[in-house]
């Protein structure tokens, strides 16, 4: 085992119709099912409040489910402390012990997981080593900056191969810059091992950039599950559209449908798309703002409220008769005016109809 | 691998619980060793048959105290889940039960049979006359009671408690038993003692009787007819010390923080006063200076004529002595309070063109309100509470505190009275506390947020720091005066007779004498000395480590009925040592429980008078530590007591320092508990600087209660050197 460099003993992790109620009635969790596969890396995304972090500790053994039953791997963990799961965390204020060096942190764990302390200590060199930190080890927690921190932090939760690696808004305490590059690591390393990772963010950006799954939530449950492209082209409803990318949700008309494809009339405009199951009558369509194509030959009539150079791109608030439409076009070339009436069309693909809630 | 060896390691724990109870069973006196708790002469005096001696099992097999064989079944059922796995639903049910009704088992047999066979009389009547007795418990019992109790905690882990914690729950089930034991028993058998009639029985009448006492609650001296009762006398005592201190200790907090004053670590170093002294020097220092002999009646009555009066003793000695020594504390509370107050706040108030009068008015004086609430609380529980004072001042001015101790220790040994009173007096103190929890559950005024605040407070308006400065100054020359007096008091050779100045005190307390057989410790005081020094550190690591403990549970665990556990085990704050004292009495001179007249009973008493102070302290520092240090060590592996062990409690070192020093100290000063049971093997220092006092032995008692300041101002001062010296890694910046 001494030798064995760091792996992994992915494990999946399911739960089965899981509800957390907090004191006598705040229910953080409700009724939640959900499969996570071995070697996956699945994001939880939500506003705050939305029970992802509930759900994340009760992965961990940190928070009892109130009801359901919660798996890792064939083993029902429902019952069991932290202590008792294979499992390890990465906190959002990193938690390093301040009394104890580098090494000791990472070392922490694996003295309760039955290694001598040879074998312990060389395993937490490496656990340094794949973190970049390998000359750090005598150093101080406070010694250090926030991303090195960060660093010590995964490194203490990965040298104990746990069946699944839990992430609490790992970054949020990093600088933008800084950001982009952990979370590349943090995903080279768990592709690497493939190991299980859940990850808890408000970022969708993040979010997007990272995950094999996303399993957005909202109100103690879930939205949507999917990959990060499924949730980005085909949103389940307003919610997930909107919180995933910007999108415009505009109230449109369903006048037919015909072999799964619709007929939709908005502001007097026609336009066909895939119906996804709904039926004539009112309807939403979610449209991204890179989908909006300003200009066209054919769309509805909207005027420029606002016209902002932002670098890279332009972004426009269009004035349209059923409200503000937000834009964006790559040209920045020569801008629209403020005040000029523009015709907007809707690109081939992109838009999609969420049933009107 | 680590599934393999916490399934194990926890069912280790529990084996090494069944067996403490087996060995407790099996091989340990089951009943209390009348030569001491620390003495093992009895190994080679009769042991294992005397029926002194005898554990359990062999009592039992010699066919004697045969109501112990009934927990046996208790002890032999946990053997069997030893093979089930944590997980099932049997593991759990065998251990509760067994440990419950093993419990239950010992207490029923400890409360049900005394030393005159049943303790009850229905008991007799069922079953006949026992023709056996027993006396209290010991090591024996001590181990089953402390396994039957792990056992079921650990059966109530099992089921899923705070998420199946065996070390949590086992914590919470400690605790709980301790207070019950050592705080709500005694209360308990107090409160019954109040009904006890003469006979033997009990009737609401008694009690009715005691209470309704003139002593108690006469208004002679309102009406101009004779005395006051103790109770009016402590309220008015306990009302106008807790004002005068509040008053006093703002003074000194706008002293501090709004005057512009530089020497306010000199200030700041009165607040040590309070905590190095023991109680009753005042009242000392006071007769050396008013008394009749004293040095300013003396003068007086040369100078004037004026024929010196025992004016001091009664209400205004010991007002005065109780204001010298609770002002500092009072001081303590509302300096947190007035620098608490944000300057941006009265700056704010300046920008809206109010004035420095009219800011203090408006502003920072209502903000300080809940602390001027819990500063007069303070001073009302501690005035209430003191017991020195009255004693060597009270004179014909009763109080309840010195009531209940001529109750029971002067020619009338009246327990019933003794507990009546003491109920009156936990019942204004319990009010008293109540009051505050109320108070400051309901209102807060923190305005002293995370963010950074760069204002400074104004100051105060002139025609306010004027007196504030005259009563600042006088307070503090008084002060030095009687710490003056005090020091030479102790080298005088008889007080207001003879004032040539001598060390014959202290010789007479602290002679050594160097002989061939060694060192030999011939001063009057050192064996007094050396048990205070014992017991109180014996008690301190105690008090500290279940302090800390309790701190522990309440700001980093959940369990239901957790605010009913930190009522409980605040509780013994508002409960006076006098009250400490009588309950203590009542019930641990009989069994099951049979430990007065030992040093233990000295050693439980500090630990739960002084528990609070723990209690305290640990939950403020807990409190800065974030509570995802504990998680990221628990999803690591660790479980609850390797977390604690390995990283709370070395983030904790200055507090548990604190702990540590703290409880020693109030160990050494503590007399109101103290003096009801000390005895002639155990005599602390401060009963015996009383019994001198009370011999009217001034010198010497001045001189032991200078040496005891002086033990304990090293003592805190050698903590201010640990705890500056102690250096954990900084805390990262990151929240």
């Amino acid at each position: 085992m001494g030798t064995a460099k760091i792996s992994s003993k992915a494990a999946p992790v399911s739960f089965r119709g899981v509800t957390k109620v907090y004191g006598r009635d705040v229910v953080a969790v409700d009724d939640i099912s959900l499969e996570i596969e071995a070697g996956k890396l699945v994001t939880l995304l939500g506003p705050s409040g939305c029970g992802k972090t509930t759900t994340l500790r009760m992965i961990a053994g940190l928070e009892m489910a109130t009801r359901g039953e919660i798996f890792i791997g064939d083993r029902d963990v429902t019952k069991l402390p932290a202590t008792d799961r294979d499992v390890s965390m990465v906190f959002q204020s990193y938690a390093l012990f301040p009394h104890m060096t580098v090494l000791e942190n990472v070392t922490y764990g694996l003295t309760f997981s039955g290694f001598n302390k040879a074998d312990a200590r060389e395993r937490a060199v490496q656990g340094l080593d794949l973190v970049g930190l390998t000359d750090f080890g005598d150093r101080l927690p406070s010694e250090l900056s926030g991303g090195q921190q960060q660093r010590v932090a995964v490194a203490r939760a990965l040298v104990l191969e746990p069946q699944v690696l839990l992430f609490d808004e790992p970054l949020s305490n990093l600088d933008a810059k800084l950001r982009r590059q952990m979370r590349e690591e943090i995903r080279d390393i768990q592709q690497s091992l493939g190991m299980t990772v859940v990850y808890v963010t408000h970022d969708q950006e993040e979010a997007l950039a990272v995950s094999d799954v996303i399993v957005v939530m909202r109100n103690a449950s879930i939205a949507q599950i999917g990959t990060p492209r499924e949730l980005y082209d085909a949103p389940a409803d307003r919610f997930v559209a909107d919180f995933i990318g910007e999108a415009n949700l505009i109230p449109c008309e369903i006048t037919g449908v015909e072999g799964g494809v619709a007929d939709i009339s908005l502001a007097g405009y026609h336009h066909r798309l895939d119906s996804r199951g709904l039926g004539p009558g009112p309807a939403t369509l979610a449209v991204r703002p890179s989908r909006l194509v300003l200009n066209a030959g054919n769309g509805f009539s909207a005027s420029v409220n606002k016209a902002t150079y932002v670098g890279s791109r332009m972004e426009y608030t269009l004035n349209a008769e059923f409200g503000p439409v937000f834009a964006v076009a790559e040209s920045t070339g020569d801008p629209f005016r403020v005040g000029q009436e523009l015709v907007v069309g809707l690109a081939p693909t992109g838009p999609v109809l969420l049933p009107d809630d | 691998m680590r599934r393999a060896s916490t399934d194990t390691s926890s069912h280790s724990v529990l084996i090494f619980w069944i067996a403490t109870g087996w060995v407790g069973f099996l091989l340990l006196p089951w009943y209390g060793i009348q030569d001491g708790f620390f003495k093992f002469e009895w190994l080679t005096d009769g042991y294992p048959f005397d029926d002194d001696y005898a554990p359990a099992a062999f009592l039992i097999g010699q066919g004697e105290k045969l109501w112990l064989a009934p927990m046996i079944p208790f002890l032999v059922a946990p053997l069997f889940v030893l093979k089930r796995r944590k997980t099932d639903p049997t593991f759990a049910k065998i251990l509760i039960l067994s440990g419950a009704l093993g419990f239950s088992a010992l207490i029923a047999q400890g409360f049900g049979i005394g030393i005159r066979g049943w303790n009850f009389g229905w008991l007799e009547a069922a079953f006949g006359p026992l023709g056996d007795r027993q006396f209290g418990m010991g090591y024996g019992a001590l181990l089953v009671a402390s396994a039957f109790l792990f056992i079921f905690t650990h059966g109530i882990a099992a089921r899923g408690a705070v998420n199946g914690d065996v070390f949590v729950v086992g914590a919470i089930g400690f605790v709980i038993l301790i207070v019950t034991a050592f705080v709500f028993f005694p209360i308990a058998k107090m409160l019954s003692a109040a009904f006890i009639t003469d006979g033997g029985g009990y009737s609401a009448l008694t009690f009715a009787e005691k209470f309704v006492d003139r002593r108690l609650w006469g208004v002679g001296c309102l009406t101009g007819a004779g005395r006051c009762g103790a109770a009016l006398n402590s309220l008015f005592l306990a009302v106008a010390v807790g004002t005068i201190t509040t008053v006093l200790g703002l003074v000194f907090a706008l002293v501090v923080t709004r005057s512009g004053f530089r020497h306010t670590r000199v200030l700041r170093a009165l607040t040590v006063l309070p905590i190095i002294t023991p109680p009753f020097v005042i009242g000392l220092a006071l007769i050396l200076l008013f008394g009749l002999s004293g040095a300013v009646t003396v003068f007086i009555s040369d100078v004037f004529g004026i024929q010196p009066t025992r004016w001091l003793y009664g209400m205004p000695g010991i007002l005065i002595a109780q204001i010298l020594a609770y002002t500092p504390i009072a001081f303590l509370v509302l300096i947190g309070v007035v620098e608490g107050v944000s300057p941006s706040m009265e700056e704010a108030a300046q920008t809206l063109r109010a004035n420095r009068w009219q800011v203090f008015r408006t502003v920072s004086l209502p903000l300080m309100r809940p602390g001027l609430a819990n500063a007069f609380l303070i001073g009302f529980i501690e005035s209430m509470a003191d017991f020195g004072n009255p004693l060597i001042l009270g004179g014909n001015f009763d109080v309840l505190s010195t009531e209940i101790f001529f109750a029971i220790v002067g020619a009338q040994y009246d327990q019933g009275r003794a507990a009546v009173v003491a109920l009156v007096l936990l019942s204004f103190t319990l009010a008293a506390f109540y009051a505050q929890r109320f108070w400051l559950g309901k209102k807060s005024y923190t305005t002293v947020s995370g963010k950074g605040d760069a204002g400074v407070h104004p100051k105060m308006p002139r025609g306010l720091s004027i007196p504030v400065f005259a009563v600042a100054g006088i307070w503090g020359a008084f002060t030095v005066i009687i710490y003056g007096m005090i020091l030479y008091g102790s080298v005088v050779e008889l007080w207001g007779v003879n004032n040539t100045l001598t060390f014959k005190h202290y010789v007479t307390a602290f002679s050594v004498r160097i002989e061939d057989t060694g060192i030999r410790w011939s001063g009057a005081a050192w064996d007094s000395f050396w048990t205070t020094v014992q017991i109180a550190a014996i008690a301190a690591p105690l008090t500290a480590a279940v302090g800390l403990i309790t701190a522990y549970l309440l700001t980093r665990q959940n369990f239901a009925g957790k605010n009913a556990f930190e009522f409980g085990t605040m509780l013994s704050f508002a409960i006076p040592g006098t009250v400490i004292g009588v309950s203590y009495i009542l019930a641990f001179n009989v069994p099951p429980v049979e430990i007065t007249g030992t040093g233990i009973i000295l050693v439980v008493s500090f630990i739960f008078r002084n528990m609070p102070v723990g209690v305290r302290a640990g939950i403020a520092s807990m409190s800065q530590l974030d509570k995802s240090l504990d998680e990221s060590s628990l999803t690591l592996g660790a479980n609850s007591w390797q977390t604690f062990r390995k990283v709370i409690l070395p983030l904790l070192r200055p507090a548990i320092l604190a702990a540590l020093v703290y409880s020693f100290v109030r160990a050494m000063t503590a007399i109101s508990a103290v003096i009801f049971l000390v005895s002639a093997n155990y005599d602390m220092a401060t009963s015996y600087i009383i019994g001198r006092v009370e011999n009217n032995d001034y010198g010497l008692a001045i001189a032991y209660s200078t040496t005891l300041i002086f033990v304990m101002l090293s003592a805190v001062g050698l903590l201010q050197l640990l705890v500056g010296k102690t250096r954990i890694g900084r805390r990262t910046a990151v929240t």
